[in-house]
């Protein structure tokens, strides 16, 4: 067993001009809305280049985005045709750099191809996105509910559904300030705030 | 400035040994009269076999509890067993979820009479802060609940508290209750023949 | 020989299967916590395993969505309930990094110190759990002693023992008191000698080690793919540390090792964890070291200057209109935050805890995802037993360190 001294990683040549530019050469128009936020690169992809842009991202050598950090997915309900969002997060773990990507997908037909071929750790937060999101990850080793009962028949997460379970009887929605005439002031969604992702 | 203080005290002997009360009764040259539902009480209540049913953190409040510092083998409850079928007291320590509801339900089946069962924690007791549409709000929903020690997580002294005050129920539980047509009444009620 | 078991009612097929189902269900004094394995056994070795979670799915994210800042505190306790003070220190330095709140160099070493030695509960519980699942109770009973000496130390800064809510956005509630600094001296000095004591009950216990040599390998590139982090993936030889690789919490001001295995064993995860403490401690001393240090003005300072995020201090709420103001603006959450996204990680005990956070302008979070460490590597259980006999599952599972609050959040 070896003990090895921290060591300070450097931010060296890797840029987020450097990705950008070596994504654009590579998928042309296919990535797009690059931008950055706290010091991590964003950007959108078409859902049918899913699997080419995590290839690409883990295997070119100047890139090396070999650990998928996480796999999740966001509800936008205004954003007609593109409700759900399926982020990645890549990271480089040499140079200390990570980015992001989302693909957007329509919400009456979820499809998105399953990473589990490039990272096996994309099974189960996969399958833990279908289950609260209902995105049907094409050709995923099994895709079955893994957080909520097997019987549930809705995608709970989405923000059509309440968060409290409807048919308990021993707590007063009006006393906790929630539902009826006292919401929370948050049921309002992205409109025009993060233009970004708006076609 | 108060002086810093630890939770270590150096008693003398004779404080911490107690003798327990003895039950009312008759007594004379070498016999002692009494009820038999005090005496089963008294030796039921000191050496009750515990089953920690310990899902997320009561259950870790319960380790502290059974670790040296608040020792809760000097209860009687050195025992603890993990097989339903050998225990009394089903200790349910912490959030149970609906995905994870029947399996108290088997559990609490499997158990022989008597059994007596306390809810640690709030949301053993009530679904404590997780109001979501995951998780059972309460056990007494599916089984039912002798004693609720609320807390989020209790300290250990109120766990001990909670099976004290299951030892006050154990001793002086009659000896018919569990045929009588109440408590048959009360498992009905949660669907248990 | 049908003739035999014509009276007996068995099911279709089961004369000719030769391979036993054992189900490790949610409720198993192995398990801690509630997860279940379905492990197909021949005789005594695994042939396949699988996992099933969720049954503590208490839907943490879709709560989050509904709650301000300072009620999404004690649902981050609640993820790994066992160091809950980590999670709470990376939710707000998440929060910190959204509202860029600067850091005062105090703060950042009273936080280091709570973050280790909650590492230090948290590897202690892993590492005395491992010797309890194989079959040696007592060093688990030497060692809860002194988390109890932690859960004092949290009391005299934060008031609670186990999921402790601990600290602020920009810093701490109130002052370490000189009683808090007493206790975690008094920590200092005792507990290396039973640490010691501790390890000599069994690293070099020939019993211990032929149970965990061996027991559930995982190479590198294996676990790389697999996404662990944290003492899993040292284990395996991998020597990443968020606290290394992109230090938060004036943390690169530390001089500290990294310990890391080869096969990445159960022996092998281990002795990374009883290494990381030891190299906690080392943190410990040093933070105290600095905050004795510090001078003037930055030797008495316990919290940044954020007016919006922070409350102000009572005495000032009751007697001056502005101070009245903030506290009925930040206890009623209605300070808007701004809008973006982002991801923040620490070094949580059992590896990378990220919160991926996107913001709407609104009071509460549009949408938070935790990055739960257990969760993800759970996932290689099947390949680290498969071959392996059944005492090694149970075994692979303490030692992997899975918190059920943590895996299903």
């Amino acid at each position: 067993m070896a003990v090895f001294k921290g060591q300070f990683y450097i931010i060296m040549a890797l840029s987020s001009e450097l990705i950008q530019q070596k994504l654009t050469e590579k998928f042309g128009e296919q990535v797009s809305s690059f931008e950055e936020q706290y010091g991590i690169l964003s950007f959108r992809a078409d859902k049918e280049i899913n699997l080419k842009v995590l290839g690409f991202l883990s295997q070119d050598e100047a890139l090396g985005f070999i650990f998928l950090t996480d796999l999740c997915a966001v509800h936008y309900p205004d954003n007609k045709g593109e409700e759900l969002a399926v982020v990645y997060h890549m990271h480089n773990i040499k140079e200390n750099v990570r980015v992001r990507f989302k693909v957007f997908t329509d919400i009456q037909k979820p499809d998105v191809f399953t990473a589990t071929g490039l990272f096996s750790t994309a099974n189960w937060m996969e399958r833990e996105t279908y289950d609260f999101y209902g995105v049907n990850f094409v050709g995923h080793p099994n895709l079955k509910r893994i957080m909520n009962v097997d019987e549930m028949d809705y995608f709970p997460q989405r923000k059509e559904y309440p968060l409290e379970d409807q048919s308990r009887i021993d707590k007063d929605d009006e006393m906790f300030g929630r539902g009826g005439s006292s919401g929370f002031g948050n049921e309002k969604t992205l409109e025009g705030t993060i233009p970004a992702y708006r076609k | 400035m108060r002086p810093v203080s630890y939770n270590v005290k150096i008693k003398p002997l004779e404080d911490d040994i107690s003798v327990s009360e003895m039950p009312e009764g008759h007594q004379g040259q070498g016999f002692f009269a009494t009820s038999l539902d005090s005496v089963i009480g008294l030796a039921r209540k000191n050496s009750i076999w515990p089953l920690p049913f310990a899902t997320s953190c009561c259950g870790i409040a319960f380790m502290a509890t059974m670790g040296a510092h608040y020792d809760l083998a000097r209860f009687g409850a050195e025992r603890v067993g993990f097989s339903p079928r050998q225990c009394d007291l089903l200790m349910v320590m912490g959030t149970i979820a609906k995905k994870m509801a029947p399996v108290v339900k088997q559990v609490y089946l499997q158990m022989a009479e008597p059994r007596w069962v306390l809810a640690v924690g709030a949301c053993a007791s009530s679904g404590g802060i997780f109001d979501s549409y995951s998780v059972l709000q309460g056990i007494d929903q599916i089984v039912p609940v002798d004693v609720y020690v609320p807390g989020c997580p209790p300290r250990p002294e109120a766990i001990l508290d909670g099976v004290m005050r299951i030892q006050d129920l154990i001793g002086k539980e009659s000896l018919r209750r569990r045929n009588s047509d109440q408590y048959t009444a009360l498992l009905e009620s949660y669907g248990i023949q | 020989m049908s003739e035999t078991y014509q009276n007996i009612n068995l099911p279709a097929g089961s004369i000719e299967k030769t391979t036993t189902t054992l189900n490790l269900g949610p409720t198993h004094p192995a398990t801690h916590g509630v997860f279940q394995n379905i492990i197909e056994l021949d005789g005594e070795k695994i042939l396949a395993a699988e996992s099933t979670v969720g049954y503590i799915h208490r839907a943490f994210e879709k709560i989050a969505e509904r709650r301000t800042l300072y009620q999404i505190t004690p649902l981050t306790d609640r993820l790994n309930y066992c160091s809950s003070p980590l999670n709470n220190m990376g939710w707000h330095l998440t929060c910190e990094k959204l509202l860029g709140v600067d850091i005062p160099k105090r703060v950042d070493y009273l936080r280091v110190i709570i973050m280790e030695l909650a590492r230090i509960a948290d590897h202690l519980i892993c590492n005395s759990i491992v010797g309890v699942d194989s079959g040696a109770y007592t060093g688990f009973l030497y060692v809860m002693q002194y988390r109890e000496l932690i859960y004092e130390i949290y009391e005299e800064v934060c008031g609670a023992r186990l999921t402790t809510n601990i600290g602020r956005i920009g810093g701490f509630e109130r002052d370490f008191n000189n009683i808090a600094f007493e206790k975690i001296e008094k920590f200092l000095k005792e507990y290396p000698k039973i640490l010691r004591e501790f390890e000599n009950l069994f690293t070099r216990n020939r019993i211990f080690m032929e149970r965990t040599i061996g027991a559930g390998p995982i190479s590198a590139e294996r676990a790389l793919n697999y996404g662990f982090t944290g003492p899993n993936l040292r284990a395996a030889g991998v020597d990443y540390d968020v606290r290394v690789v992109s230090p938060y919490s004036s943390y690169e001001e530390f001089d500290f090792d990294v310990p890391v295995g080869t096969t990445g064993d159960c022996y092998d995860r281990y002795l990374v964890r009883n290494n990381e403490m030891w190299q906690s401690l080392r943190i410990i001393e040093q933070a105290m070291q600095k905050i004795g240090n510090l001078k003037g003005k930055d030797a008495t300072i316990y919290h940044a200057e954020n007016p919006e995020y922070y409350l102000p201090p009572k005495q000032d709420v009751y007697t001056k209109i502005e101070e009245l103001i903030w506290h009925f603006k930040i206890i009623m959450g209605e300070i808007n935050m701004p809008v973006g996204e982002l991801y923040h990680s620490i070094e949580a005990a059992n590896g990378e805890l990220g919160f991926y956070f996107i913001s709407d302008g609104g009071r509460t979070p549009y949408r938070l995802h935790f990055r739960r460490p257990c969760f993800i590597y759970y996932q290689a259980y099947e390949e680290l037993v498969k071959g392996g006999l059944l005492s090694d599952a149970i075994i692979v599972m303490s030692s992997l360190n899975l918190i059920a609050g943590e895996m299903d959040a």
